[in-house]
């Protein structure tokens, strides 16, 4: 086995929570070196380069690594679950092909234990995460608009994203309704900021921006951690996290482009790889020391999976509006989102709004829906379909439960050999009940905006790959995996900071918490660099 | 001879697609709008069937096993029928077939000209988006704030 010189930080994985945690230990000179197991992306690597955009989609930049089927992917057994499985394996990970809608979680998000009774508190609070939201949506260059009665005070440093024809008749249905609705908050450049120039509407972006518009972390955090010294080393799967005798983490072992093994040790190692990706790693580094998986003396890892539910309810309005000409972005509404005692669940849902698609995707999708026969009235009901489509998304939040879970399969393995992950997930009872409701109240919106042909799909066609609380973060060791601020309890020189420390999900994309808690998890280690293994 | 077979669709099977494709998406001269078994657009769609084609395979056989092979012989009422009772149906066979096609065919310039779109990559010219009535939002300027601060504890407590 080919052997490394030591460094001081080992991450593991670039994406969202890899590259700022690596961005924001820059500045203490330690050496620092992430590994990363897929590439670098190059904009003229994205579908919108091209005719053929739309089919990209379901090919190398479908978003289940199933299809996909890069060399760069692992394969997932997602087949006991409803919600399949989403990521990206390059630098930039899931912000590569994400999209971009930047919401925060509530500060009731972090208390539902105390406010509503169920799940558990989370060891920190919004309050405490505040000023690295802040910072967060600086670096990654955010859209939006200040005065959000429905959320706390943010302050994005661009306006947003145009309400375009779709979100003016959004917004014209939600104030005869008298729900609210704001400008969503966008990742996407609506000016040139830092060096990246302004959308210029290639479409639906989530298959990656050409442009370099949407914040992905190859282009905001990876630049400035490199020029800071950070090493980024691409093709690097690793197997397994090493211990020594002491039980502290020794290093990792990892494969390169050459499938030739290598072992790199480490001071400290930081795990990135978010909520499938992390639990994988830990259960594949399980050793005499630690036979149930690396830092699972509590059995919790792989534990309390949560995927967001969405159900996404479309209907088609008697006038052209955007179609697919833009991000997909437009308003939100934060309506449904707290806890209401009158209803027959608790927690709630964000709304999201959403333009339309392409020509070909809106034919894949009419089909599937069963509204856009084949044959000879194909045409005229197609023409009826493409850009006059309305989408609204019901972004349900999930609670923990330990039946939700990442094992390792026990047949299934990626091009090194390492064992695939599994995932058995089931949606609760609750979680239906939100979903309904929420679809209820999409349909009344999409009524009043005067769209018919409503279609409510429920999970068939929704996994956004959020992938939350494999590797809970508490204060109990009995019942979690990583402390207050993100330090493994069984092993001291052992972090954690991507969604699998998550202890509840809310309502909303994760992607600006994940990273605001890795910039937290970061300034922790900081402020504790001489004591951190006490 | 017998991979290079199983990597691509025989004769009898391109055919076959070629039909089925102009069932799912006739040409319409009325519209502008050619069929999906235009030679131009099936030649497209034979390139990219990719990683669809065990998938495809399995369609094609599916609507020649539920026409009891005669699908080739029935008239075009017959075959939307058949079409579109099975499409349902018929799985991700079917979601495949319908993709491949449509892929194919929305892409294809007289189609997108004939539909009022732009021939062309959305990059590097992109397109505009209008920036839409924004006055709508001072209903929801005048609004309260009403997420949760959970640092106010109610005075009947929690």
């Amino acid at each position: 086995m080919a052997g490394n010189e030591k460094v001081d930080v080992l991450i593991i994985g670039s994406g969202a929570s890899g590259a700022a945690v690596a961005w924001s230990l820059a500045e203490t000179k330690m050496r620092i070196l992430c590994l990363e197991q897929g590439d670098w992306m190059k904009p003229t690597d994205f579908p919108s380069n091209g005719r053929d955009w739309e089919a990209r989609r379901y090919t190398d930049f479908e978003i289940s690594p199933n299809r996909r089927g890069r060399d760069t992917d692992y394969p997932v057994n997602d087949d006991n679950s409803l919600m399949k499985i989403a990521n990206f394996n390059g630098v930039g990970g899931g912000t590569i092909i994400y999209t971009a809608h930047w919401p925060r979680m509530h500060p009731s998000d972090f208390k539902v234990k105390s406010l509503d009774g169920v799940a558990d508190d989370w060891p920190v609070d919004y309050w405490a995460l505040e000023k690295f939201y802040e910072e967060n949506d600086r670096m990654m260059g955010v859209s939006g608009l200040a005065g959000d009665p429905g959320v706390p005070p943010r302050h994005p440093p661009m306006p947003p994203i145009a309400l375009g024809k779709t979100g003016t008749r959004y917004a014209q249905a939600m104030n005869r309704l008298g729900w609210h609705w704001w400008p969503s908050d966008s990742s996407i450049a609506t000016t040139d900021y830092e060096g990246r120039a302004r959308c210029i509407n290639l479409g639906h972006c989530t298959p990656g921006c050409a442009q370099g518009a949407k914040a992905s972390t190859d282009i905001t955090y990876w630049p400035l951690a490199i020029r800071a010294g950070v090493e980024l080393r691409t093709r690097c799967r690793v197997r397994e996290i090493t211990t020594d005798e002491r039980g502290m983490a020794a290093g990792a072992i990892y494969y390169d482009a050459d499938g030739v093994e290598h072992f790199q040790p480490a001071e400290v190692v930081i795990l990135a790889c978010n909520g499938v990706g992390t639990p994988r790693l830990l259960l594949n580094s399980a050793s005499a020391k630690f036979p149930n998986g690396l830092a699972n003396s509590s059995g919790l890892v792989g534990r309390n999976l949560m995927l967001h539910p969405w159900p996404i309810v479309t209907g088609y309005v008697d006038e052209p509006l955007d179609g697919g000409r833009g991000p997909i972005n437009t308003i939100w509404s934060k309506q449904f989102y707290e806890t209401d005692p009158s209803r027959d669940f608790v927690r709630g849902y964000t709304l999201q709004f959403g333009r339309g698609t392409g020509p070909a995707n809106q034919a894949i999708v009419g089909a599937a829906s069963g509204l856009l026969p084949w044959g000879r009235d194909h045409h005229r009901r197609y023409r009826q379909m493409l850009d006059h489509r309305l989408s609204i998304g019901v972004a349900c939040e999930d609670l923990p439960e330990e039946h939700n879970r990442v094992t390792l399969d026990a047949v299934l393995k990626d091009g090194n050999g390492i064992p695939a992950p599994k995932v058995d997930y089931a949606i609760s009872e609750n979680t239906r009940r939100m979903m309904e409701h929420g679809i209820a109240r999409a349909e009344e919106i999409l009524r009043e905006a005067g769209a018919t042909d409503l279609y409510a799909s429920r999970t068939a066609l929704n996994y956004p790959g959020h992938l939350l609380g494999t590797a809970r973060m508490g204060t109990d060791p009995e019942r979690s995996v990583v402390n207050e601020w993100g330090r493994a309890h069984d092993v001291k020189n052992l972090f954690i900071v991507d969604g699998s420390i998550w202890v509840t999900s809310g309502g909303v994309n994760p992607t600006s918490t994940i990273q605001a808690l890795a910039l937290y998890v970061a300034d922790q280690m900081k402020q504790r660099l001489t004591t951190l293994f006490d | 001879m017998a991979a290079a077979s199983q990597s691509r669709l025989s004769a009898a099977e391109t055919a076959a697609l070629g039909l089925v494709a102009g069932t799912m998406v006739p040409a319409d001269a009325d519209l502008g709008m050619p069929g999906a078994d235009d030679s131009a657009i099936l030649d497209d769609l034979l390139r990219s069937i990719g990683r669809d084609l065990p998938l495809v395979r399995e369609a094609l056989a599916a609507i020649a096993t539920k026409s009891g092979d005669a699908f080739a012989d029935m008239d075009r009422d017959a075959r939307e029928a058949l079409i579109n009772e099975w499409f349902p149906r018929g799985g991700a066979p079917a979601l495949a077939l319908g993709r491949v096609i449509v892929s194919a065919y929305y892409r294809d310039d007289r189609v997108l000209l004939a539909l009022g779109h732009e021939a062309r990559a959305p990059f590097p010219r992109g397109y505009v988006l209008e920036q839409g009535d924004w006055s709508l939002l001072e209903v929801m300027r005048k609004r309260q704030p009403f997420w949760r601060d959970d640092r106010v504890i109610p005075a009947e407590g929690r």
